[in-house]
């Protein structure tokens, strides 16, 4: 059980945030960048192809897809904040914790911060400290021995 | 269990072959008045872009005016359908709502962007050596894709509470390995029409269904 990082991607495609745990090394910064903007891409190409081929109409919300590896959850706000969770494959549905993070930590911390940006990469460290906590009391976080 | 799809891609990313087991028609057919209520676009349908109303949901396209199939936002006598509709001495008119069928141009883009989908999650990701797209789910349906050695991918789109259909991928991949290369008439990587391909597939699809839950030991199959 494991999770190995985690996004935040404004309705414009800035990455707001990201983090990696049980990471064998920190990638560089434009390693970082680049991804960034590949996640960005996939899931914008992700939506579009999950509503088009989707063969009942209503609501296609595109939910979650599972590699051999990893497993990406999505979950995208009314206000198109995307949260992006890649977990490992034990883990089932955990679309009401990232509605959660959203909910309990990014409104509160960010979105209630009169100083804060939206548009630009979070610099909150009570964010970036409440988000570590809450991650590491996920039953599920299990950081490499 | 519904199967809706079946799509086989080749190794450079073109639809080879699909198939739609159910496509679950959803038409809804209204008589209006002038002004119409529903906001429609014009792109390759004529498609609702707001106004829902009435079982009519954003996305679905204009199928029938009076009865009449409009074809390429065309009326049968070759009028433009959008122009038809904003003329008020036209109404009160009866109009056919549905979900558009997915054309089979259509079906070869989303099939070549799935291609590249499945790349790049393998690319992105956060451990080493993943594959890539195996299971892609969503609130209505999901969509399951099986990678061969030879890079043929054979995709699976069923409803959203299915689970275990890899028996079933492994089984229409041995029904292509049967029916489509031990054909000698069949050139690798090109689009599939081969009847005995097809009456099979359809086997296969109808037992899976039969089964509820699909069987991978079959006799006579080989490993």
């Amino acid at each position: 059980m494991a999770i190995y990082d985690f996004y935040i991607f404004n309705r414009e495609g800035t990455c707001l945030y990201y983090i990696q745990w049980n990471g064998k090394k920190q990638p560089s910064s434009s390693a970082v960048e680049h991804n960034c903007k590949l996640m960005y891409g996939l899931l914008y190409s992700l939506k579009s192809f999950v509503s088009r081929i989707s063969p009942t109409d209503g609501k296609d919300q595109f939910a979650s897809y599972r590699t051999n590896k990893y497993k990406l959850n999505y979950y995208e706000t009314p206000s198109g904040l995307k949260f992006i969770m890649n977990t490992d494959l034990s883990v089932g549905n955990i679309r009401d914790i990232m509605k959660t993070i959203y909910r309990k930590i990014y409104v509160e911390y960010i979105v209630k911060n009169p100083f804060a940006d939206l548009s630009k990469p979070v610099s909150s460290e009570l964010f970036i400290s409440k988000l570590d906590t809450f991650i590491k009391e996920l039953p599920f976080f299990n950081p490499k021995p | 269990m519904v199967l809706y799809s079946v799509y086989i891609i080749n190794k450079a990313g073109s639809l080879i072959y699909n198939y739609d087991n159910v496509i679950p028609r959803t038409e809804v057919e209204k008589t209006f008045s002038y002004p119409l209520e529903m906001v429609l676009r014009e792109e390759e349908r004529l498609t609702v872009a707001y106004g829902e109303r009435d079982g009519i949901k954003i996305g679905y396209a204009v199928i029938a005016i009076n009865g009449e199939t409009v074809t390429n936002r065309k009326m049968p006598d070759g009028t433009q359908a959008l122009a038809y509709l904003q003329n008020p001495d036209n109404y009160p008119l009866n109009i056919r709502f549905g979900k558009p069928k997915l054309s089979i141009n259509e079906k070869i883009t989303l099939a070549s962007t799935f291609h590249s989908m499945f790349a790049i999650a393998c690319k992105l990701s956060p451990v080493s050596n993943s594959s890539g797209i195996e299971v892609l789910e969503t609130g209505t349906f999901r969509l399951w894709c099986y990678q061969t050695l030879t890079g043929i991918k054979f995709v699976v789109i069923t409803d959203q509470h299915q689970s275990g259909i890899q028996p079933l991928l492994r089984k229409i991949y041995e029904i292509y390995t049967d029916y489509a290369l031990k054909n000698p008439f069949y050139s690798l990587d090109m689009p599939i029409r081969l009847e005995l391909f097809d009456l099979n597939l359809k086997g296969v699809l109808e037992a899976a269904e039969k089964n509820q839950q699909y069987n991978a030991n079959i006799p006579n199959s080989t490993i």
